[in-house]
């Protein structure tokens, strides 16, 4: 019979007889800058970089002028059901901001602030939540996933991804984002346990925000962390304060870097918080309170960056006038040229159905198109 | 020339279009060192080792997504569900991701995957692995549904279908993987996705079927013509997209129609044909469509399956009906 030494390393016997311990873990939590954006550890090298902290400052900007605008839009019937990403730019940023140009991402929907990062053009996601199919045509960013509604469907497309690196050997990582709702999912556990088994350059990053529209995490697992998902799939999970972009990126990066070199996969749960509704056609006030609510604004990922900085002064308030003010033409200017932008032609419904439109559809496209079938 | 049965000519068809693509991959459930609980991918861990032919963990949504993550990525993935009764968590992943990748990103990005699975009922197998979903996977736009009835068949079919640049669902019968052996030449030729096969030529009657019903179907057709009755028989092979033109052909020719399926009757792509038929060959029937089908029923264990597969005394009570009609 083993020893618990054997089975599991440990020396310790736990008090039940013919009991031992043979498996234990722990998850940490990561944060670098506290609510009002003073260190609460030493930061991580990149932190040096002033340019770097710039950046992704911007980004989160950007992001959440984005996302203000889409609102506007959609409250005037220019826009579809529109999911803001308010109070969580530090989660995207900090993904994108770690990733590099041939990487993948796989996004699912309120990680607007990384697509921006890597690529994705601001008309493009306007035309993407006015319902256009262009939107998902990335011009840069060719082999990023398309935006994904079905909550985390798109987790085994990242264990694809991620395979298809490794089997070519390249030294490149797919990471994909889903919220808390989708670590319920049935396609995420199998993605996760997937990543394990074939040690796969893979990196999950959880956008936990509290909140599946209405359903708040306790009601989601009993679990006491989502990272800890990661565990029973045999890598590492770990928890960073989704609202500090340093810690995002950091945590992050660390991963890439792993599954660069071959060390397979990390789980990453960023803690933030759902400020907005769930999406324009929902009304949180049906489920939870301002009370319940209002806290959260103090723990806002821009402020927080933006205080570190001006308190090293890296940022002044002509930074951020000028910031403001060049983040709200492009955003003005991308959704006027959204709006000036023609639908498509009726016949494209028909056109990417299949590389070669079959027969049977080719007659249906004729009569959409006005002319009699045969 | 070899003489194989269907699974053997699977089988085939894998090796020969892994050996003349690199990007082909086998992946699913017991596909490496157990080649496949029917065998159809004995063989190929060896010769293409375990970074072409990959056991999966045992999660079949999940098969069906990886599979488009590395179709998306070029890669050309044939996954292997080991019976259909598993097929329908693959569902989802067909109907939001692979079926519409190409368009939603306006071809951007596509999915070049093969689903292959056994289907139909008849070989005394236990629950949930007799059914024929077929018309489920036909009501998919953007896939292509495919069911050979022979071992030529299965291998021109299944090349065509790991060549073809979108998602193919092959549903291979599970009752013919051993039934009969055929000289099929692995000369690599694929057959088209988008004709019907004419198994038998005739000039009164069009019996219309696919898969496995093609043995009973060609069985009624020999009795019918011992009462000197001229049955076409039709296999339509690619039920997506439907070879129309050939089956509205025939029965312009013939004026009488009888649709054979195992699957449901109710929804059944059955339903489809006689609508097409009924929308563009009305005026050359000369009597009612009838088809003959499963029952609306779930499907029985295997002491009673026969009452519930299609017969051949069922389809020729329904062609006599439709011949007789005035």
């Amino acid at each position: 019979m083993p020893s618990a030494e054997k089975i599991g390393g440990l020396l310790d016997v736990a008090g039940a007889a013919g009991e031992s311990v043979v498996a234990r873990f722990e998850i940490r939590y990561r944060r670098f800058l506290d609510p009002k954006g003073n260190p609460v550890s030493p930061l991580p090298d990149f932190a040096a970089d002033r340019a770097e902290l710039v950046a992704l400052y911007r980004a989160m900007v950007l992001a959440r002028a984005f996302d203000a605008k889409a609102v506007a839009l959609q409250r005037t019937g220019r826009l579809g059901t529109f999911p803001s990403a308010l109070g969580q730019e530090a989660v995207a940023v900090g993904i994108a901001g770690a990733m590099r140009k041939e990487d993948v991402f796989l996004p699912s929907f309120r990680e607007h602030g990384a697509q921006l990062w890597r690529g994705v053009s601001l008309v493009e996601l306007f035309l993407f939540w006015g319902g256009d199919e262009r939107g998902s045509d990335f011009a840069e960013a060719r082999e990023d996933f398309p935006i994904c509604v079905p909550v985390g469907t798109h987790a085994p497309h990242a264990v694809g991804v991620a395979l298809a690196f490794k089997l070519r050997r390249e030294k490149r990582v797919a990471v994909c984002a889903f919220g808390d709702g989708a670590t319920s999912k049935g396609d995420v556990a199998e993605s996760l346990n997937m990543a394990g088994v074939w040690r796969l350059p893979l990196v999950f990053v959880i956008n936990n925000n509290h909140w599946a529209i209405s359903v708040p995490v306790a009601q989601q697992t009993a679990a006491a962390t989502l990272a800890q998902k990661a565990i029973a799939a045999g890598f590492e999970g770990e928890q960073v304060d989704g609202n500090d972009v340093i810690a995002v990126r950091e945590a992050v990066g660390r991963a890439v870097v792993k599954a660069r070199a071959g060390g397979g996969p990390t789980l990453i749960e960023a803690l933030t918080y759902r400020l907005s509704d769930h999406t324009t056609a929902d009304d949180a006030r049906r489920y939870r309170s301002d009370t319940e609510v209002s806290p959260h604004w103090a723990e806002d990922p821009i402020t927080r960056l933006r205080n570190h900085l001006v308190g090293r002064g890296i940022w002044a308030k002509t930074d951020e006038e000028g910031l403001l003010a060049e983040v709200a033409a492009a955003v003005d200017k991308a959704a006027e040229t959204y709006l000036q932008t023609p639908p498509q032609g009726l016949e494209t419904i028909f056109d990417f159905t299949y590389e070669t439109l079959p027969k049977d559809l080719a007659d249906q496209r004729r009569a959409a198109l006005g002319a009699v079938p045969q | 020339m070899t003489e194989v049965n269907l699974v053997q000519a699977v089988n085939l068809a894998l090796a020969r279009a892994m050996a003349e693509d690199s990007g082909v991959l086998v992946l699913g459930e017991d596909v490496a060192a157990e080649g496949g609980v029917f065998r159809a991918t004995d063989g190929l861990l060896q010769r293409f080792g375990p970074e072409r032919v990959l056991d999966t963990p045992l999660a079949e949504g999940a098969i069906a997504g990886l599979s488009v993550g590395l179709a998306a990525q070029g890669f050309r993935p044939v996954a292997e569900i080991q019976f259909t009764g598993f097929i329908y968590p693959t569902i989802d992943q067909l109907v939001n991701h692979a079926s519409r990748l190409r368009t939603r990103t306006r071809g951007r990005l596509s999915c070049p995957m093969v689903v292959r699975s056994p289907a139909g009922g008849g070989i005394r197998a236990i629950e949930h692995h007799s059914e024929s979903p077929e018309a489920m996977f036909a009501h998919i736009p953007g896939l292509r549904v495919v069911i050979p009835s022979s071992p030529e068949r299965a291998y021109g079919l299944l090349l065509a279908a790991i060549r073809d640049p979108d998602p193919v669902v092959f549903l291979e019968p599970t009752r013919l993987y051993r039934a009969a052996r055929e000289e099929v030449e692995d000369d690599g030729a694929a057959l088209p996705l988008d004709r019907c096969f004419v198994l038998r030529e005739g000039t009164d009657i069009t019996l219309v079927t696919w898969g496995a019903m093609t043995k009973e179907t060609l069985a009624a057709a020999e009795a019918l013509a011992a009462e000197g009755v001229s049955a076409e028989v039709v296999d339509v092979a690619t039920l997506k997209s439907l070879d129309a033109d050939s089956l509205l052909e025939s029965v312009a020719k013939t004026g009488r129609c009888v649709i054979v399926h195992e699957a449901p009757l109710t929804g059944g792509f059955g339903a489809e044909i006689a609508a097409r038929i009924a929308e563009r060959g009305l005026v050359s029937l000369l009597a009612p469509i009838e088809r003959v089908a499963g029952w609306d029923t779930v499907m029985p264990l295997p002491r009673l399956e026969q009452y519930y597969l299609p017969s051949e005394a069922r389809i020729l009570d329904a062609a006599r009906r439709v011949l007789a009609y005035q």
